[in-house]
């Protein structure tokens, strides 16, 4: 559903400019030389896995915009992002978090370009009658201090935590956003993927854990934190609190091939591929 | 030329090429070695072998890098699947070489085929969604289904087909002459198979069962989706000791494969150590291995 979203406005977008056969877009060159004799530019995306499905939808789009553009997009998670941006071993790191101190610290030359925000909503089993919780509460049921559902209002019974495996950016960003400087309990069922810590949460009764907005389904039980549900509406009003921004990362300022299309991300039609996969566009 | 010495000529040729072969396979396991111990070197260096091997407390934010949870899980699991999955094999093979008419060896052995061709990540996704919520009906507090028992049964099955067909192997291999004796002095069935020719197949028994605890040692997928993954010392959960078997654990191939994806740096290097612990023990299993054949041989 969502892939066929997106390539209705990969093929509107290329319908339009293919009409309006707007200049500038087509020919990255200054010199004018005729298209046929452009040379085709490679970009390489490197970084977080959770950008890499988005990198790889916006890529696609771009090449039917500009054959002579060929982005390749490849995985290795966040921190492999931002170093390889930082070491130019790749034209754009991708971080589903936000870039540590350190990280600037080592390499101030990096430049952040935020090309969507994603929520974490905190799901429990759909057994589980409690409803909302105080990111107090979050923090000390993740960290293992808060263990039966009754001490958060429930009926009684044991907590599971579920969480994703470290170096997740999902949980790097749960952490910074949640759990600040406690840890997530040692005892906390660990899966590698979104997909499987869903399952688990599904069929685990007493369990809770945190996954993307993008991986909510019917099959799961959000609650709200704070007050506010994880909807996409919160998040803009600015109620929901555990929110992370989808980053690119280059070094200095981007130039030619790279920047117009991060360009294209942050103009309209990227942003409307962004919102079709279920993220939140950055305006 | 003549044909004789062609014949010499190509005799020559096929002996270099076949050692080539066998070396290919010593040369590719120390390439491996080297390799693994190469990019392990800066963790065991930095943090220090002995404090990785003594600490129980694995967290790569905080630069801590104790791998014992995970031996004692790799440990304790595969000691689960030896004590489920033995008997039941060597049941087995019994059953398949002394007892079972020909028809049903004809469903039972290509059956055992088939399980051992079973990919392992659907022993996972069958241990998910079919044994955990079995397992979790066993009343005990903090019992989530995901654990020990769980990946030990999975991992039971697994190494079922290993030990059943080279212990049968080894059951068929045993002396005619040895049965035939042993029934002929008055021994039944049953203490013909218990004292004569299990016995005299001890060896390839032993053989199979260490090639069944490397193949559970090294098992992956299938424990990452079951085990529950958590880096804790397994202990019992209730005052019954067998309730550590409802623990969760982590394995070392678990923590390979779980966190590599995204491991820089020292803790890349933690990840190769990890594999190397793994390596070192199951060359002491193999090893092991060697010493008892020797041992049951002479005996």
């Amino acid at each position: 559903m969502k892939r066929k979203i997106t390539t209705m406005i990969v093929m509107t977008s290329m319908m339009l400019l293919g009409a309006c056969g707007e200049p500038g877009v087509e020919t990255p060159d200054a010199d004018g030389t005729s298209t046929e004799a452009v040379e085709t530019v490679e970009i390489s995306v490197v970084g977080s896995t959770t950008v890499q499905p988005l990198a790889e939808l916006l890529s696609e789009a771009y090449e039917a915009i500009d054959p002579n553009v060929l982005v390749t997009v490849s995985g290795g998670g966040s921190s492999v992002g931002v170093k390889s941006a930082s070491e130019q071993s790749a034209d754009i790191g991708m971080a589903s978090r936000e870039i540590k101190a350190s990280e600037i610290q080592e390499c101030p030359e990096i430049v952040i370009h935020t090309i969507a925000r994603d929520g974490i909503a905190i799901v429990v089993n759909p057994d589980v009658d409690v409803d909302e919780l105080s990111i107090d509460e979050a923090r000390a049921i993740f960290a293992g201090e808060i263990t039966d559902w009754s001490e958060v209002g429930g009926t009684p019974g044991i907590i599971t935590v579920a969480s994703r495996e470290e170096g997740s950016g999902t949980r790097s960003a749960f952490e910074d956003l949640v759990m600040e400087d406690a840890f997530i309990s040692a005892t906390a069922i660990l899966q590698p993927s979104n997909g499987a810590i869903r399952t688990t949460v599904v069929t685990t009764p007493g369990s809770i854990t945190f996954i993307s907005f993008g991986y909510l389904d019917d099959s799961t039980k959000p609650i709200a934190i704070d007050g506010a549900f994880p909807t996409p509406e919160n998040v803009n009003e600015g109620s929901y609190p555990v929110v992370r921004p989808l980053n690119m990362v280059t070094y200095g300022e981007p130039t030619g091939a790279v920047a117009e299309w991060l360009e294209f991300i942050l103009g309209e039609d990227g942003q409307a591929i962004v919102a079709a996969e279920g993220y939140l566009p950055i305006n | 030329m003549t044909s004789g010495t062609r014949r010499t000529g190509i005799e020559k040729a096929m002996k270099t090429v076949l050692l080539i072969s066998a070396l290919a396979s010593v040369l590719i396991v120390l390439l491996i070695f080297i390799f693994t111990m190469k990019e392990a070197t800066p963790a065991f260096r930095e943090i220090g072998v002995w404090k990785m091997l003594s600490d129980t407390t694995w967290r790569p934010g905080n630069d801590q890098f104790g791998i014992l949870a995970m031996i004692a899980g790799s440990g304790l699991v595969t000691l689960g699947a030896v004590l489920i999955g033995v008997p039941l094999a060597l049941g087995t093979a019994v059953f398949l070489s002394e007892i079972a008419p020909c028809w049903i060896a004809g469903i039972v052995r290509p059956s055992i085929e088939l399980l051992a061709g079973i990919p392992s990540v659907v022993y996972g996704l069958f241990g998910m969604v079919v044994l955990v919520p079995l397992v979790r009906t066993i009343p005990a507090p903090g019992n989530a289904g995901y654990g020990l028992l769980a990946a030990s049964i999975v991992l039971a099955v697994m190494i079922l087909p290993t030990i059943a067909n080279i212990s049968e192997f080894a059951i068929r291999s045993v002396p005619k002459g040895y049965k035939e004796g042993s029934l002929a002095l008055g021994a039944t069935k049953w203490e013909t198979i218990s004292r004569v020719i299990i016995p005299a197949a001890k060896p390839g028994i032993i053989s199979a069962v260490v090639l069944g605890l490397g193949r559970a040692l090294g098992e992956t997928i299938a424990m990452i989706m079951v085990i529950g993954n958590s880096v804790i010392l397994p202990t019992a959960i209730t005052d019954n000791p067998l309730s550590i078997f409802l623990s969760r654990a982590r394995t070392l191939t678990g923590n390979i494969a779980v966190e590599i994806s995204y491991a820089t740096g020292i803790h890349e290097s933690a990840l190769f150590a990890t594999g190397v612990v793994l390596f070192i023990l199951i060359m002491l299993v193999n090893g092991s291995a060697r010493f008892l054949m020797k041992m049951g041989v002479k005996s």
